[in-house]
């Protein structure tokens, strides 16, 4: 049995004239950390943007593993809650949290693709929908312990500082049961304690066996984190490898630091 | 000592604005007939007017002034209303004071009191079901009053062609609202903000427009008229006793829609039209589908105003076009924001702010609109969340070991 969760091909997107992914090949393995990294404006979030189904990509294929079966479902085409749906859940690199609901609503929020309560169950009240509210506050309040935010519960999450707010993204995620988590630069605008803070978040999520994708420019972070690392720039794959063999790439380091003058 | 302080200034105010304003205000040449009038009763108004406005700027500063000096004080007293809701044993006991005061009012005051509580009670179920559409799934509705009509019409059409009774045709009227909210609902599913706020607008003139054009449908600007009054398993009643049978159901009616819609608010539906306030691409993003939470939000937001226009119809027993002009949409949006968006209390509040306060100020009739922009702007100003601002639900945890 092929052990792939997410596999892109030839990932290409297009805006007008631009070319922002130029045919993207990537794929995670059950139970992996892997980065995607890149200098700024390399087409990172496009990428997350597309399998998401945020924008429709040009061109190339994404499947992801569908629990239960060995066959994979290609997610060309859903709109962002089907792919939700389906398995894939992501934070977003400027923090999009539900200002004005508190932080447990938010991460109700997440369950709610899980469940599926409707408007005469909400006015009636059935026993089913009541287990079901039940199993909602408790799954939600078990993730925020999770991610140690069970002293804010009620806050509102726009009060909560930035370093929990980021970790609040996180935990809103984890509730939608994803087999891949996307992580869109989840240490960005960290202070080192709360970067170490993050990082122990993250290897302790993946040693429940949770799948992640992340995008960071972070390199400590990456390089610690990450069993394998997928570079971009300009829109293409321009290496890939474990963190020992993306350090010592040329390529890589190239579209970092640029090419020695008298080369 | 300082309120006497206060009270000098403000006459010595009001003494300078009368002097002030004497050129415009009373001085008054007429040169037909080559006389100065003189309008004393203007110099009183400006006085009075003056006055009241400098106590109440006296009064904000001071308790500006106050709240600096004794931040937690000044919270505690300004809570009152918020700790009442908080608990739960104060808010039975205050509901059901309130319940017993609708159910004895009629009894003491007057018809055409009664009749004026029932139009207020209809425009809190009017802002309740706006609430649903503006407040909580934040989509910018100015054509709320199409349902209204499409409510009324519906029983006024149904009852002269088909002489149904207004019970059978109440579910009929919201049913029929709640699928011209998904009409409405399905080309503005892309839009938001200012182009969503334009379409509605357009809607809302439709509707009203092809009732007032299409005369063979709807007998055009002249209206229906002589439509019947709601019955109680075949009794008639006299006009008297059925403006009470009226005010009756609309207290029923007020109790059910905020039993439903506070239920609604708390579930997973509720959270989900939070949520898409809040952040639309997130909201997706947590796996909520955005097509059915705005249309379940059109429709069910519809179905009240399409119940009220039911009701309202039997009320008045004639309805014609200009019952629904876009001012109504206005009037109804006003309630849920100065009331509070979301906020359920708040948009009673409001609604009976809104409709009570011009009933009981007829003088000043004419100043009506001035009255209601100037507090809809002092509110925007100082209190943008509306009077009681919306308080989302908390819960408490306790661990099992």
């Amino acid at each position: 049995m092929d052990n792939q969760i997410l596999k892109v091909n030839g990932l290409t997107m297009d805006f007008g004239g631009i070319r922002a992914l130029n045919s993207l090949d990537l794929d995670v393995n059950r139970g992996e950390i892997v980065a995607l990294i890149g200098p700024n404006g390399a087409g990172k979030t496009t990428f997350f943007n597309c399998i998401t189904g945020i924008y429709a990509p040009t061109e190339g294929e994404v499947y992801l593993a569908s629990p239960g079966s060995d066959t994979k479902v290609s997610l060309k085409g859903l709109k962002p809650n089907q792919v939700t749906e389906k398995g894939l859940a992501r934070t977003f690199q400027n923090i999009r949290l539900f200002a004005k609901m508190t932080v447990l609503e938010n991460v109700m929020i997440g369950r709610h693709c899980r469940t599926k309560a409707t408007v005469l169950g909400a006015v009636f009240r059935n026993r089913t929908t009541r287990d079901e509210e039940q199993s909602i506050l408790e799954t939600s309040y078990d993730i925020l312990e999770k991610v140690g935010l069970e002293q804010y519960v009620n806050e509102f999450a726009n009060n909560l500082p930035y370093g929990a707010q980021r970790r609040l993204e996180v935990a809103r995620a984890l509730a939608t049961e994803p087999l891949l988590l996307l992580l869109d630069e989840p240490a960005a605008g960290m202070n080192p304690q709360e970067t170490i803070e993050l990082e122990k978040l993250i290897k302790e999520i993946s040693s429940e066996g949770q799948s992640i994708l992340l995008i960071e420019h972070d390199m400590t972070l990456v390089m610690s984190l990450s069993d394998r690392i997928f570079v971009m720039d300009y829109g293409k794959k321009i290496a890939e490898g474990t963190p020992v063999e993306i350090r010592e790439n040329p390529a890589v380091i190239k579209a970092y630091l640029g090419e020695d003058v008298d080369a | 000592m300082l309120l006497i302080k206060e009270l000098k200034k403000a006459l010595g105010v009001a003494l300078w604005f009368i002097f002030l304003t004497f050129p415009i205000m009373v001085i008054k040449v007429d040169p037909i007939e080559r006389i100065i009038r003189y309008r004393w009763e203007n110099a009183a108004y400006v006085a009075i007017v003056a006055f009241t406005a400098y106590l109440v700027m006296s009064f904000f500063k001071m308790r500006k002034l106050r709240v600096t000096a004794d931040k937690k004080e000044v919270k505690k007293s300004q809570n009152v209303i918020y700790s009442i809701l908080n608990n739960k044993k104060q808010l039975t006991v205050l509901s059901f004071a309130i319940l017993a005061i609708a159910i004895i009012f009629p009894h003491f005051f007057s018809v055409y009191q009664t009749n004026v509580m029932t139009t207020a009670l209809m425009y809190v179920v009017l802002g309740l079901g706006l609430n649903i559409v503006v407040g909580m799934a934040g989509l910018l509705d100015l054509g709320f009053v199409a349902f209204y009509a499409v409510g009324a019409y519906s029983y006024a059409l149904l009852n002269y062609h088909f002489g149904l009774g207004f019970w059978v045709v109440l579910p009929i009227g919201g049913a029929l609202a709640a699928i011209f909210g998904i009409i409405l609902g399905f080309p503005v599913l892309r839009l938001r903000g200012d182009y969503l706020a334009i379409v509605t607008l357009g809607f809302g003139e439709i509707i009203r427009l092809i009732l007032e054009n299409w005369g063979e449908f709807s007998q055009g600007p002249s209206g229906i008229s002589n439509i019947s009054r709601p019955g109680f398993f075949g009794m008639d009643f006299s006009l008297e006793t059925s403006i009470m049978y009226m005010y009756y159901i609309m207290v029923i009616g007020v109790i059910v829609t905020i039993f439903i819609v506070n239920r609604l608010q708390d579930s997973r539906l509720g959270r989900a039209w939070i949520a898409l306030r809040e952040d639309e691409i997130a909201c997706q993003a947590m796996g909520i589908d955005k097509r059915k939470t705005k249309l379940a939000a059109f429709s069910l937001g519809a179905f009240w105003a399409g119940l009220i226009g039911v009701v309202f119809a039997a009320k008045t027993t004639f309805i014609n076009p200009a019952s629904f002009t876009f001012l109504e949409s206005a009037i109804i949006l006003s309630i849920v924001v100065l009331g509070g968006m979301g906020s359920i209390i708040g948009v009673i509040l409001g609604a009976f702010i809104l409709i009570l306060m011009p009933e009981y100020l007829r003088a000043l009739s004419e100043f009506r609109m001035l009255a209601f922009g100037g507090v809809m702007v002092a509110m925007m100003v100082f209190r943008p969340q509306g009077m009681i601002a919306n308080i989302r639900r908390t819960y408490k945890f306790e661990k099992q070991e």
